[in-house]
């Protein structure tokens, strides 16, 4: 007989996310995962101007913020057909890549690392043998002896203060945690430098974009006019502050996260035959080296695998009604030709329709609608999409960059290419294409600079910003890879306003609820056979769920009855 | 943790300084620079050393409702305090979803505890709107809706901090047609100070500066008639802004990335809403005076004001929305743009206005010119 656990809320993830577990035999038999806010944002997009829209679906996170933005202009630019010049794309994709940074590495740190490090044992170790270890795996300097006792004695008398904060009631001792005293007490002190760090990489969002969170796009390319000889512009002073946040943000990645993430791993190789889930995994492409037109030339390359064959990937068309679908047979919506239809988002529905208990409530009835994200599927597959997705498609298509730091991962682990799909793997990979994406954001940096030095400081084409050049319709579809995954927009323009705005994102792929088939989404399946020490501290099922960086306030939206599909005008190319 | 640990007493700001091998003068030299950072005479210096050599961390419950986590995200970028600072030696926070250890069961039972054992005495702090509709099914956690935890968070705190537009005036998901009635804080709490720090998000120093404010002083900043602390909103964007020149002088981007936006000029005409906009933005700017948005190019959307997603879009210039602008009368803009409140602050700018505004508009109409005869 198994037992229903709970947990709700889920925290350490952006927005709110509850997972009821059946519990046997000391291993998860069953999952649900529930979505449990809604702000439809949609339904307040229509009839806005269309180059307000980054601004709106910016506001849809501001974790992974940016990106939204980022694929919105994208969006628009599609449906009118706005090439941006070559400049404006170098920015978004440095701004892309200290945003990749920023996330993935307060996600390893400040979201996830409390899974694996016990912070209260730290306070056993030997600052000695901490700062030998930490010598040993890293020339980061800021590992003294004198600098790992005064961390912690800084968190020896937080703790007895007897006001623990944010560190209250966490699930310190648990068996499930296997580091040594010495790993735990390296990790919390890194904890606390990510916290000072972080806030630094973002200011590369800030001289380009005005502000973090939720820095400032424009359709048609960038706002930040290149001044080189004023100073407002961007200019050499600004240029040089860039160069050297994302320098030193790529000695922090290379020198203290990677480190730290193998040094973990080696403790815990046994979840990488845990928490691996779907084995279909689902990836749109991004970071563009020659316009977003030509998806020959991004960095993370587009596909999908099927059942862990990573012999082969599949191409995936966005724009073809019979690939992407949306289902509501476990969604708190309704569709106008019933709840087993599959809708392309172009043709998507709007009805939200709460059916759940009244709260405040115990348990959901999972055998009805449970949550209020819709359930995405790729030619009727159920797939990941995220960091491991990401390597893994870059992996399959024999890419070097990719092959080099994966291939370098599993040797210093000393495991195979199949502990790749687990939970493990899923946090080794968001770590591995951080690593990535620091060493693009200097080759997108120093591409600039060598634009401007050429003479090109255009950043905007503006020839098509004027509504009266648009043409009576028009329909695009933007997309790209947020850190959580795959991610697009597609919108409906009537008469230079907004028809109709979707959006699918990551989460809304990973969390939804399990589709008609019964078959599960990427969170459900991946807790299935998961251990559980303790049924009344939920650790391996938050451990798994973090792997996937969730992020709610994404992935629940609700789509407009107007999605009808017109006349195509630019399709992107490839 | 033992029960013998939990009824410790708690050391004070200056003995967990101490503790950390500062001396008495680090102290009052760090406390002097928060003193300033909040902007406060010298003389009051005394009384922000004295505030922490007294108390212990004040207890924090920060709640997540209908939000995008962009202002904890905000809240994290602070760069005097870091947060690091003010999470381990400042304040307790209790509960927040965002970072803490504790997932579901535990993470509820650590927020009843401060309830209950700080009861009247911790701050509660909200990000996010909480949506009314539907008998709040919009917004559940822990199978309760956001209104229920609001209200049962809010009975006994000793005061509310309302993070961001969304908690302030409802921003985006408030935008016409609202869809879930979601509905800011201050008109759900009642009978308690609610203090609203207005932004999407709000800039991560001044989001630290009410804190440090409500720990060091014990008691809740000055506010405007709508609730802002005046120390971070009683000025307009637009006077404070470092391009206004080039709007007294009729200096325009005419469109973007134009010769005029290399040179920095005004953003006015390519929409920005600087001009009613009340924020620290000018002065402080964003992730420690690294830029803000028009210094980046882009002009000012207003985040911090009510609405406003409904105050006309984004690229319209200023004029072309009901109530401002300066082909409309000074009167309307005062009344109908601001509120009358917010214009009697104001009353200074919207005068300097009055008397500006046959200027500006000749300038604005010579604008070119101005331009031109400058160059030459």
């Amino acid at each position: 007989m198994s037992k229903r656990i709970v947990v709700d809320p889920i925290t350490r993830i952006e927005g709110h996310l509850r997972v009821e577990a059946d519990i046997e035999n000391g291993k998860i038999k069953d999952a649900y995962s529930s979505g449990t806010m809604v702000r439809l944002l949609e339904e307040i997009l229509r009839g806005r101007d269309p180059r307000d829209a980054w601004a709106f679906v910016g506001r849809v996170c501001g974790v992974c913020t940016s990106i939204h933005s980022l694929v919105s202009v994208r969006t628009v630019e599609d449906a009118l057909g706005i090439k941006v010049p070559p400049n404006a794309e170098l920015v978004r994709n440095i701004m892309y890549c200290a945003l990749y940074m920023h996330d993935h590495v307060v996600h390893f740190y400040h979201l996830h690392a409390m899974d694996w490090v016990d912070v209260v044992n730290a306070l056993k170790a030997d600052p000695k043998k901490t700062s030998e270890l930490a010598q040993s795996i890293s020339k980061w300097p800021k590992s003294s002896v004198g600098y790992f006792s005064d961390v912690q004695n800084r968190v020896k008398k937080f703790v007895e203060s007897g006001q623990l904060g944010i560190f209250a009631n966490g699930y310190w001792g648990h068996p499930a945690y296997k580091l040594i005293a010495e790993v735990n007490l390296l990790a919390l002190a890194h904890y606390l430098e990510a916290l000072e760090w972080q806030k630094e990489i973002v200011k590369v969002h800030a001289i380009f974009g005005g502000k973090n969170p939720h820095p400032n796009y424009l359709v048609g390319g960038m706002a930040c006019a290149i001044g080189i000889d004023d100073v407002s512009g961007i200019n050499a002073e600004r240029l040089a502050y860039v160069q050297h946040l994302m320098e030193e943000g790529q000695r922090f990645i290379e020198q203290v996260y990677i480190p730290d993430l193998m040094a973990i791993a080696s403790f815990y190789k046994d979840w990488g035959a845990i928490g691996g889930g779907l084995g279909n995994y689902l990836a749109y492409g991004d970071l563009p080296w020659n316009g977003f037109g030509d998806t020959a030339s991004y960095k993370f390359p587009s596909g999908a695998i099927l059942n862990k064959d990573i012999s082969k990937v599949h191409d995936v068309d966005l724009r073809k009604e019979d690939e992407i679908q949306e289902f509501i047979n476990h969604s708190w919506y309704s569709y106008k030709g019933g709840d087993n239809v599959g809708l392309h988002p172009w043709k998507g529905e709007s009805v939200i329709n709460y059916t759940g208990p009244k709260p405040p409530f115990e348990h959901l009835d999972t055998t009805q609608k449970y949550s209020y994200l819709k359930t995405p599927r790729w030619k009727g597959h159920a797939m990941e999409v995220g960091p491991l997705a990401r390597v893994l498609i870059g992996y399959a298509r024999g890419r070097e960059e990719f092959k080099e730091v994966v291939d370098k991962a599993l040797t210093d682990l000393n495991v195979p290419v199949t502990a790749l799909f687990s939970t493990l793997g899923r946090t080794a990979a968001r770590g591995l294409e951080c690593q990535l994406a620091a060493r693009w954001g200097m080759d997108f940096f120093n591409q600039l600079i060598t634009n401007i030095k050429n003479g090109d400081t255009r950043m905007a084409d503006t020839s098509k910003f004027d509504p009266s050049t648009w043409p009576k319709q028009a329909i695009g579809v933007g997309y790209g890879e947020a850190p959580r995954g795959a991610l697009a927009h597609w919108i409906n323009i009537e008469d230079t306003k907004i028809a109709n705005y979707q959006l699918v994102v990551p989460t809304t792929w990973n969390a939804s609820p399990r589709d008609g088939k019964g078959q599960m989404s990427a969170y459900e399946s991946s807790l299935i056979d998961t251990p559980v020490a303790d049924e009344k501290l939920p650790l391996e099922i938050i451990r798994t769920i973090h792997s996937f960086d969730p992020c709610m306030a994404c992935s629940v939206h609700l789509y407009d009855e107007h999605g009808t599909t017109v006349s195509r005008i630019q399709v992107l190319g490839d | 943790m033992s029960n013998e640990i939990a009824t410790r007493k708690p050391p004070t700001y200056y003995e967990e300084v101490q503790n950390k091998g500062y001396s008495r003068r680090d102290f009052l030299q760090f406390a002097s620079m928060m003193a300033a950072f909040i902007g406060l005479e010298s003389n009051a210096i005394g009384q922000v050393a004295k505030a922490m050599e007294t108390k212990p961390r004040v207890p924090v419950i920060w709640l997540h409702f209908q939000e995008c986590t962009c202002c904890s995200e905000s809240f994290i970028r602070s760069s005097h305090p870091i947060v690091a600072d003010i999470l381990l030696d400042k304040i307790s926070l209790d509960y927040t979803e965002t970072l803490m250890a504790a997932s579901g069961f535990q993470a509820e039972e650590a927020m009843h505890n401060t309830m209950k054992k700080y009861k009247g005495e911790y701050i509660l702090c909200v990000e996010g709107s909480v949506p009314t509709k539907a008998d709040g099914v919009y917004c559940m956690i822990g199978g309760k809706t956001s209104l229920q935890i609001l209200e049962e968070a809010a009975e006994n705190a000793k005061a509310v901090i309302a993070w961001g537009s969304c908690a302030s005036n409802g921003c985006v998901q408030a935008a016409k047609p609202n869809p879930t009635s979601a509905t800011p804080i201050h008109k759900l709490v009642k009978g308690k100070p609610v203090i609203k720090v207005p932004g999407c998000p709000p800039i991560g120093e001044v989001m630290a500066g009410v804190i440090v404010h409500l720990i060091t002083f014990d008691r809740i900043p000055e506010l405007d008639s709508l609730g802002r602390p005046k120390a971070f909103y009683s000025k307009r964007v637009h006077d404070t802004c470092y391009r206004r020149p080039f709007y007294d002088a009729g200096l325009y981007v005419e469109s973007f990335d134009d010769e005029n936006a290399k040179k920095g000029y005004c953003l006015y005409k390519v929409g920005c809403k600087g001009p009613s906009t009340y924020n620290a933005c000018g002065v402080m700017k964003w992730n420690n005076g690294t830029s803000f948005p028009i210094q980046s190019g882009h002009g000012c959307i207003g985040c911090s004001e009510e609405n406003y997603w409904d105050n006309g879009r984004l690229y319209d210039r200023a004029s072309s929305f009901a109530g401002f602008g300066i082909e409309a009368n000074a009167d309307t803009f005062g009344k109908v743009a601001l509120g009358v409140t917010a214009a009697a602050m104001a009353g200074h700018a919207v005068m300097t206005n009055v008397r500006k505004k046959k200027l500006i508009r000749t300038l604005e109409d010579e604008g070119k010119q101005s331009e031109q005869e400058l160059k030459s």
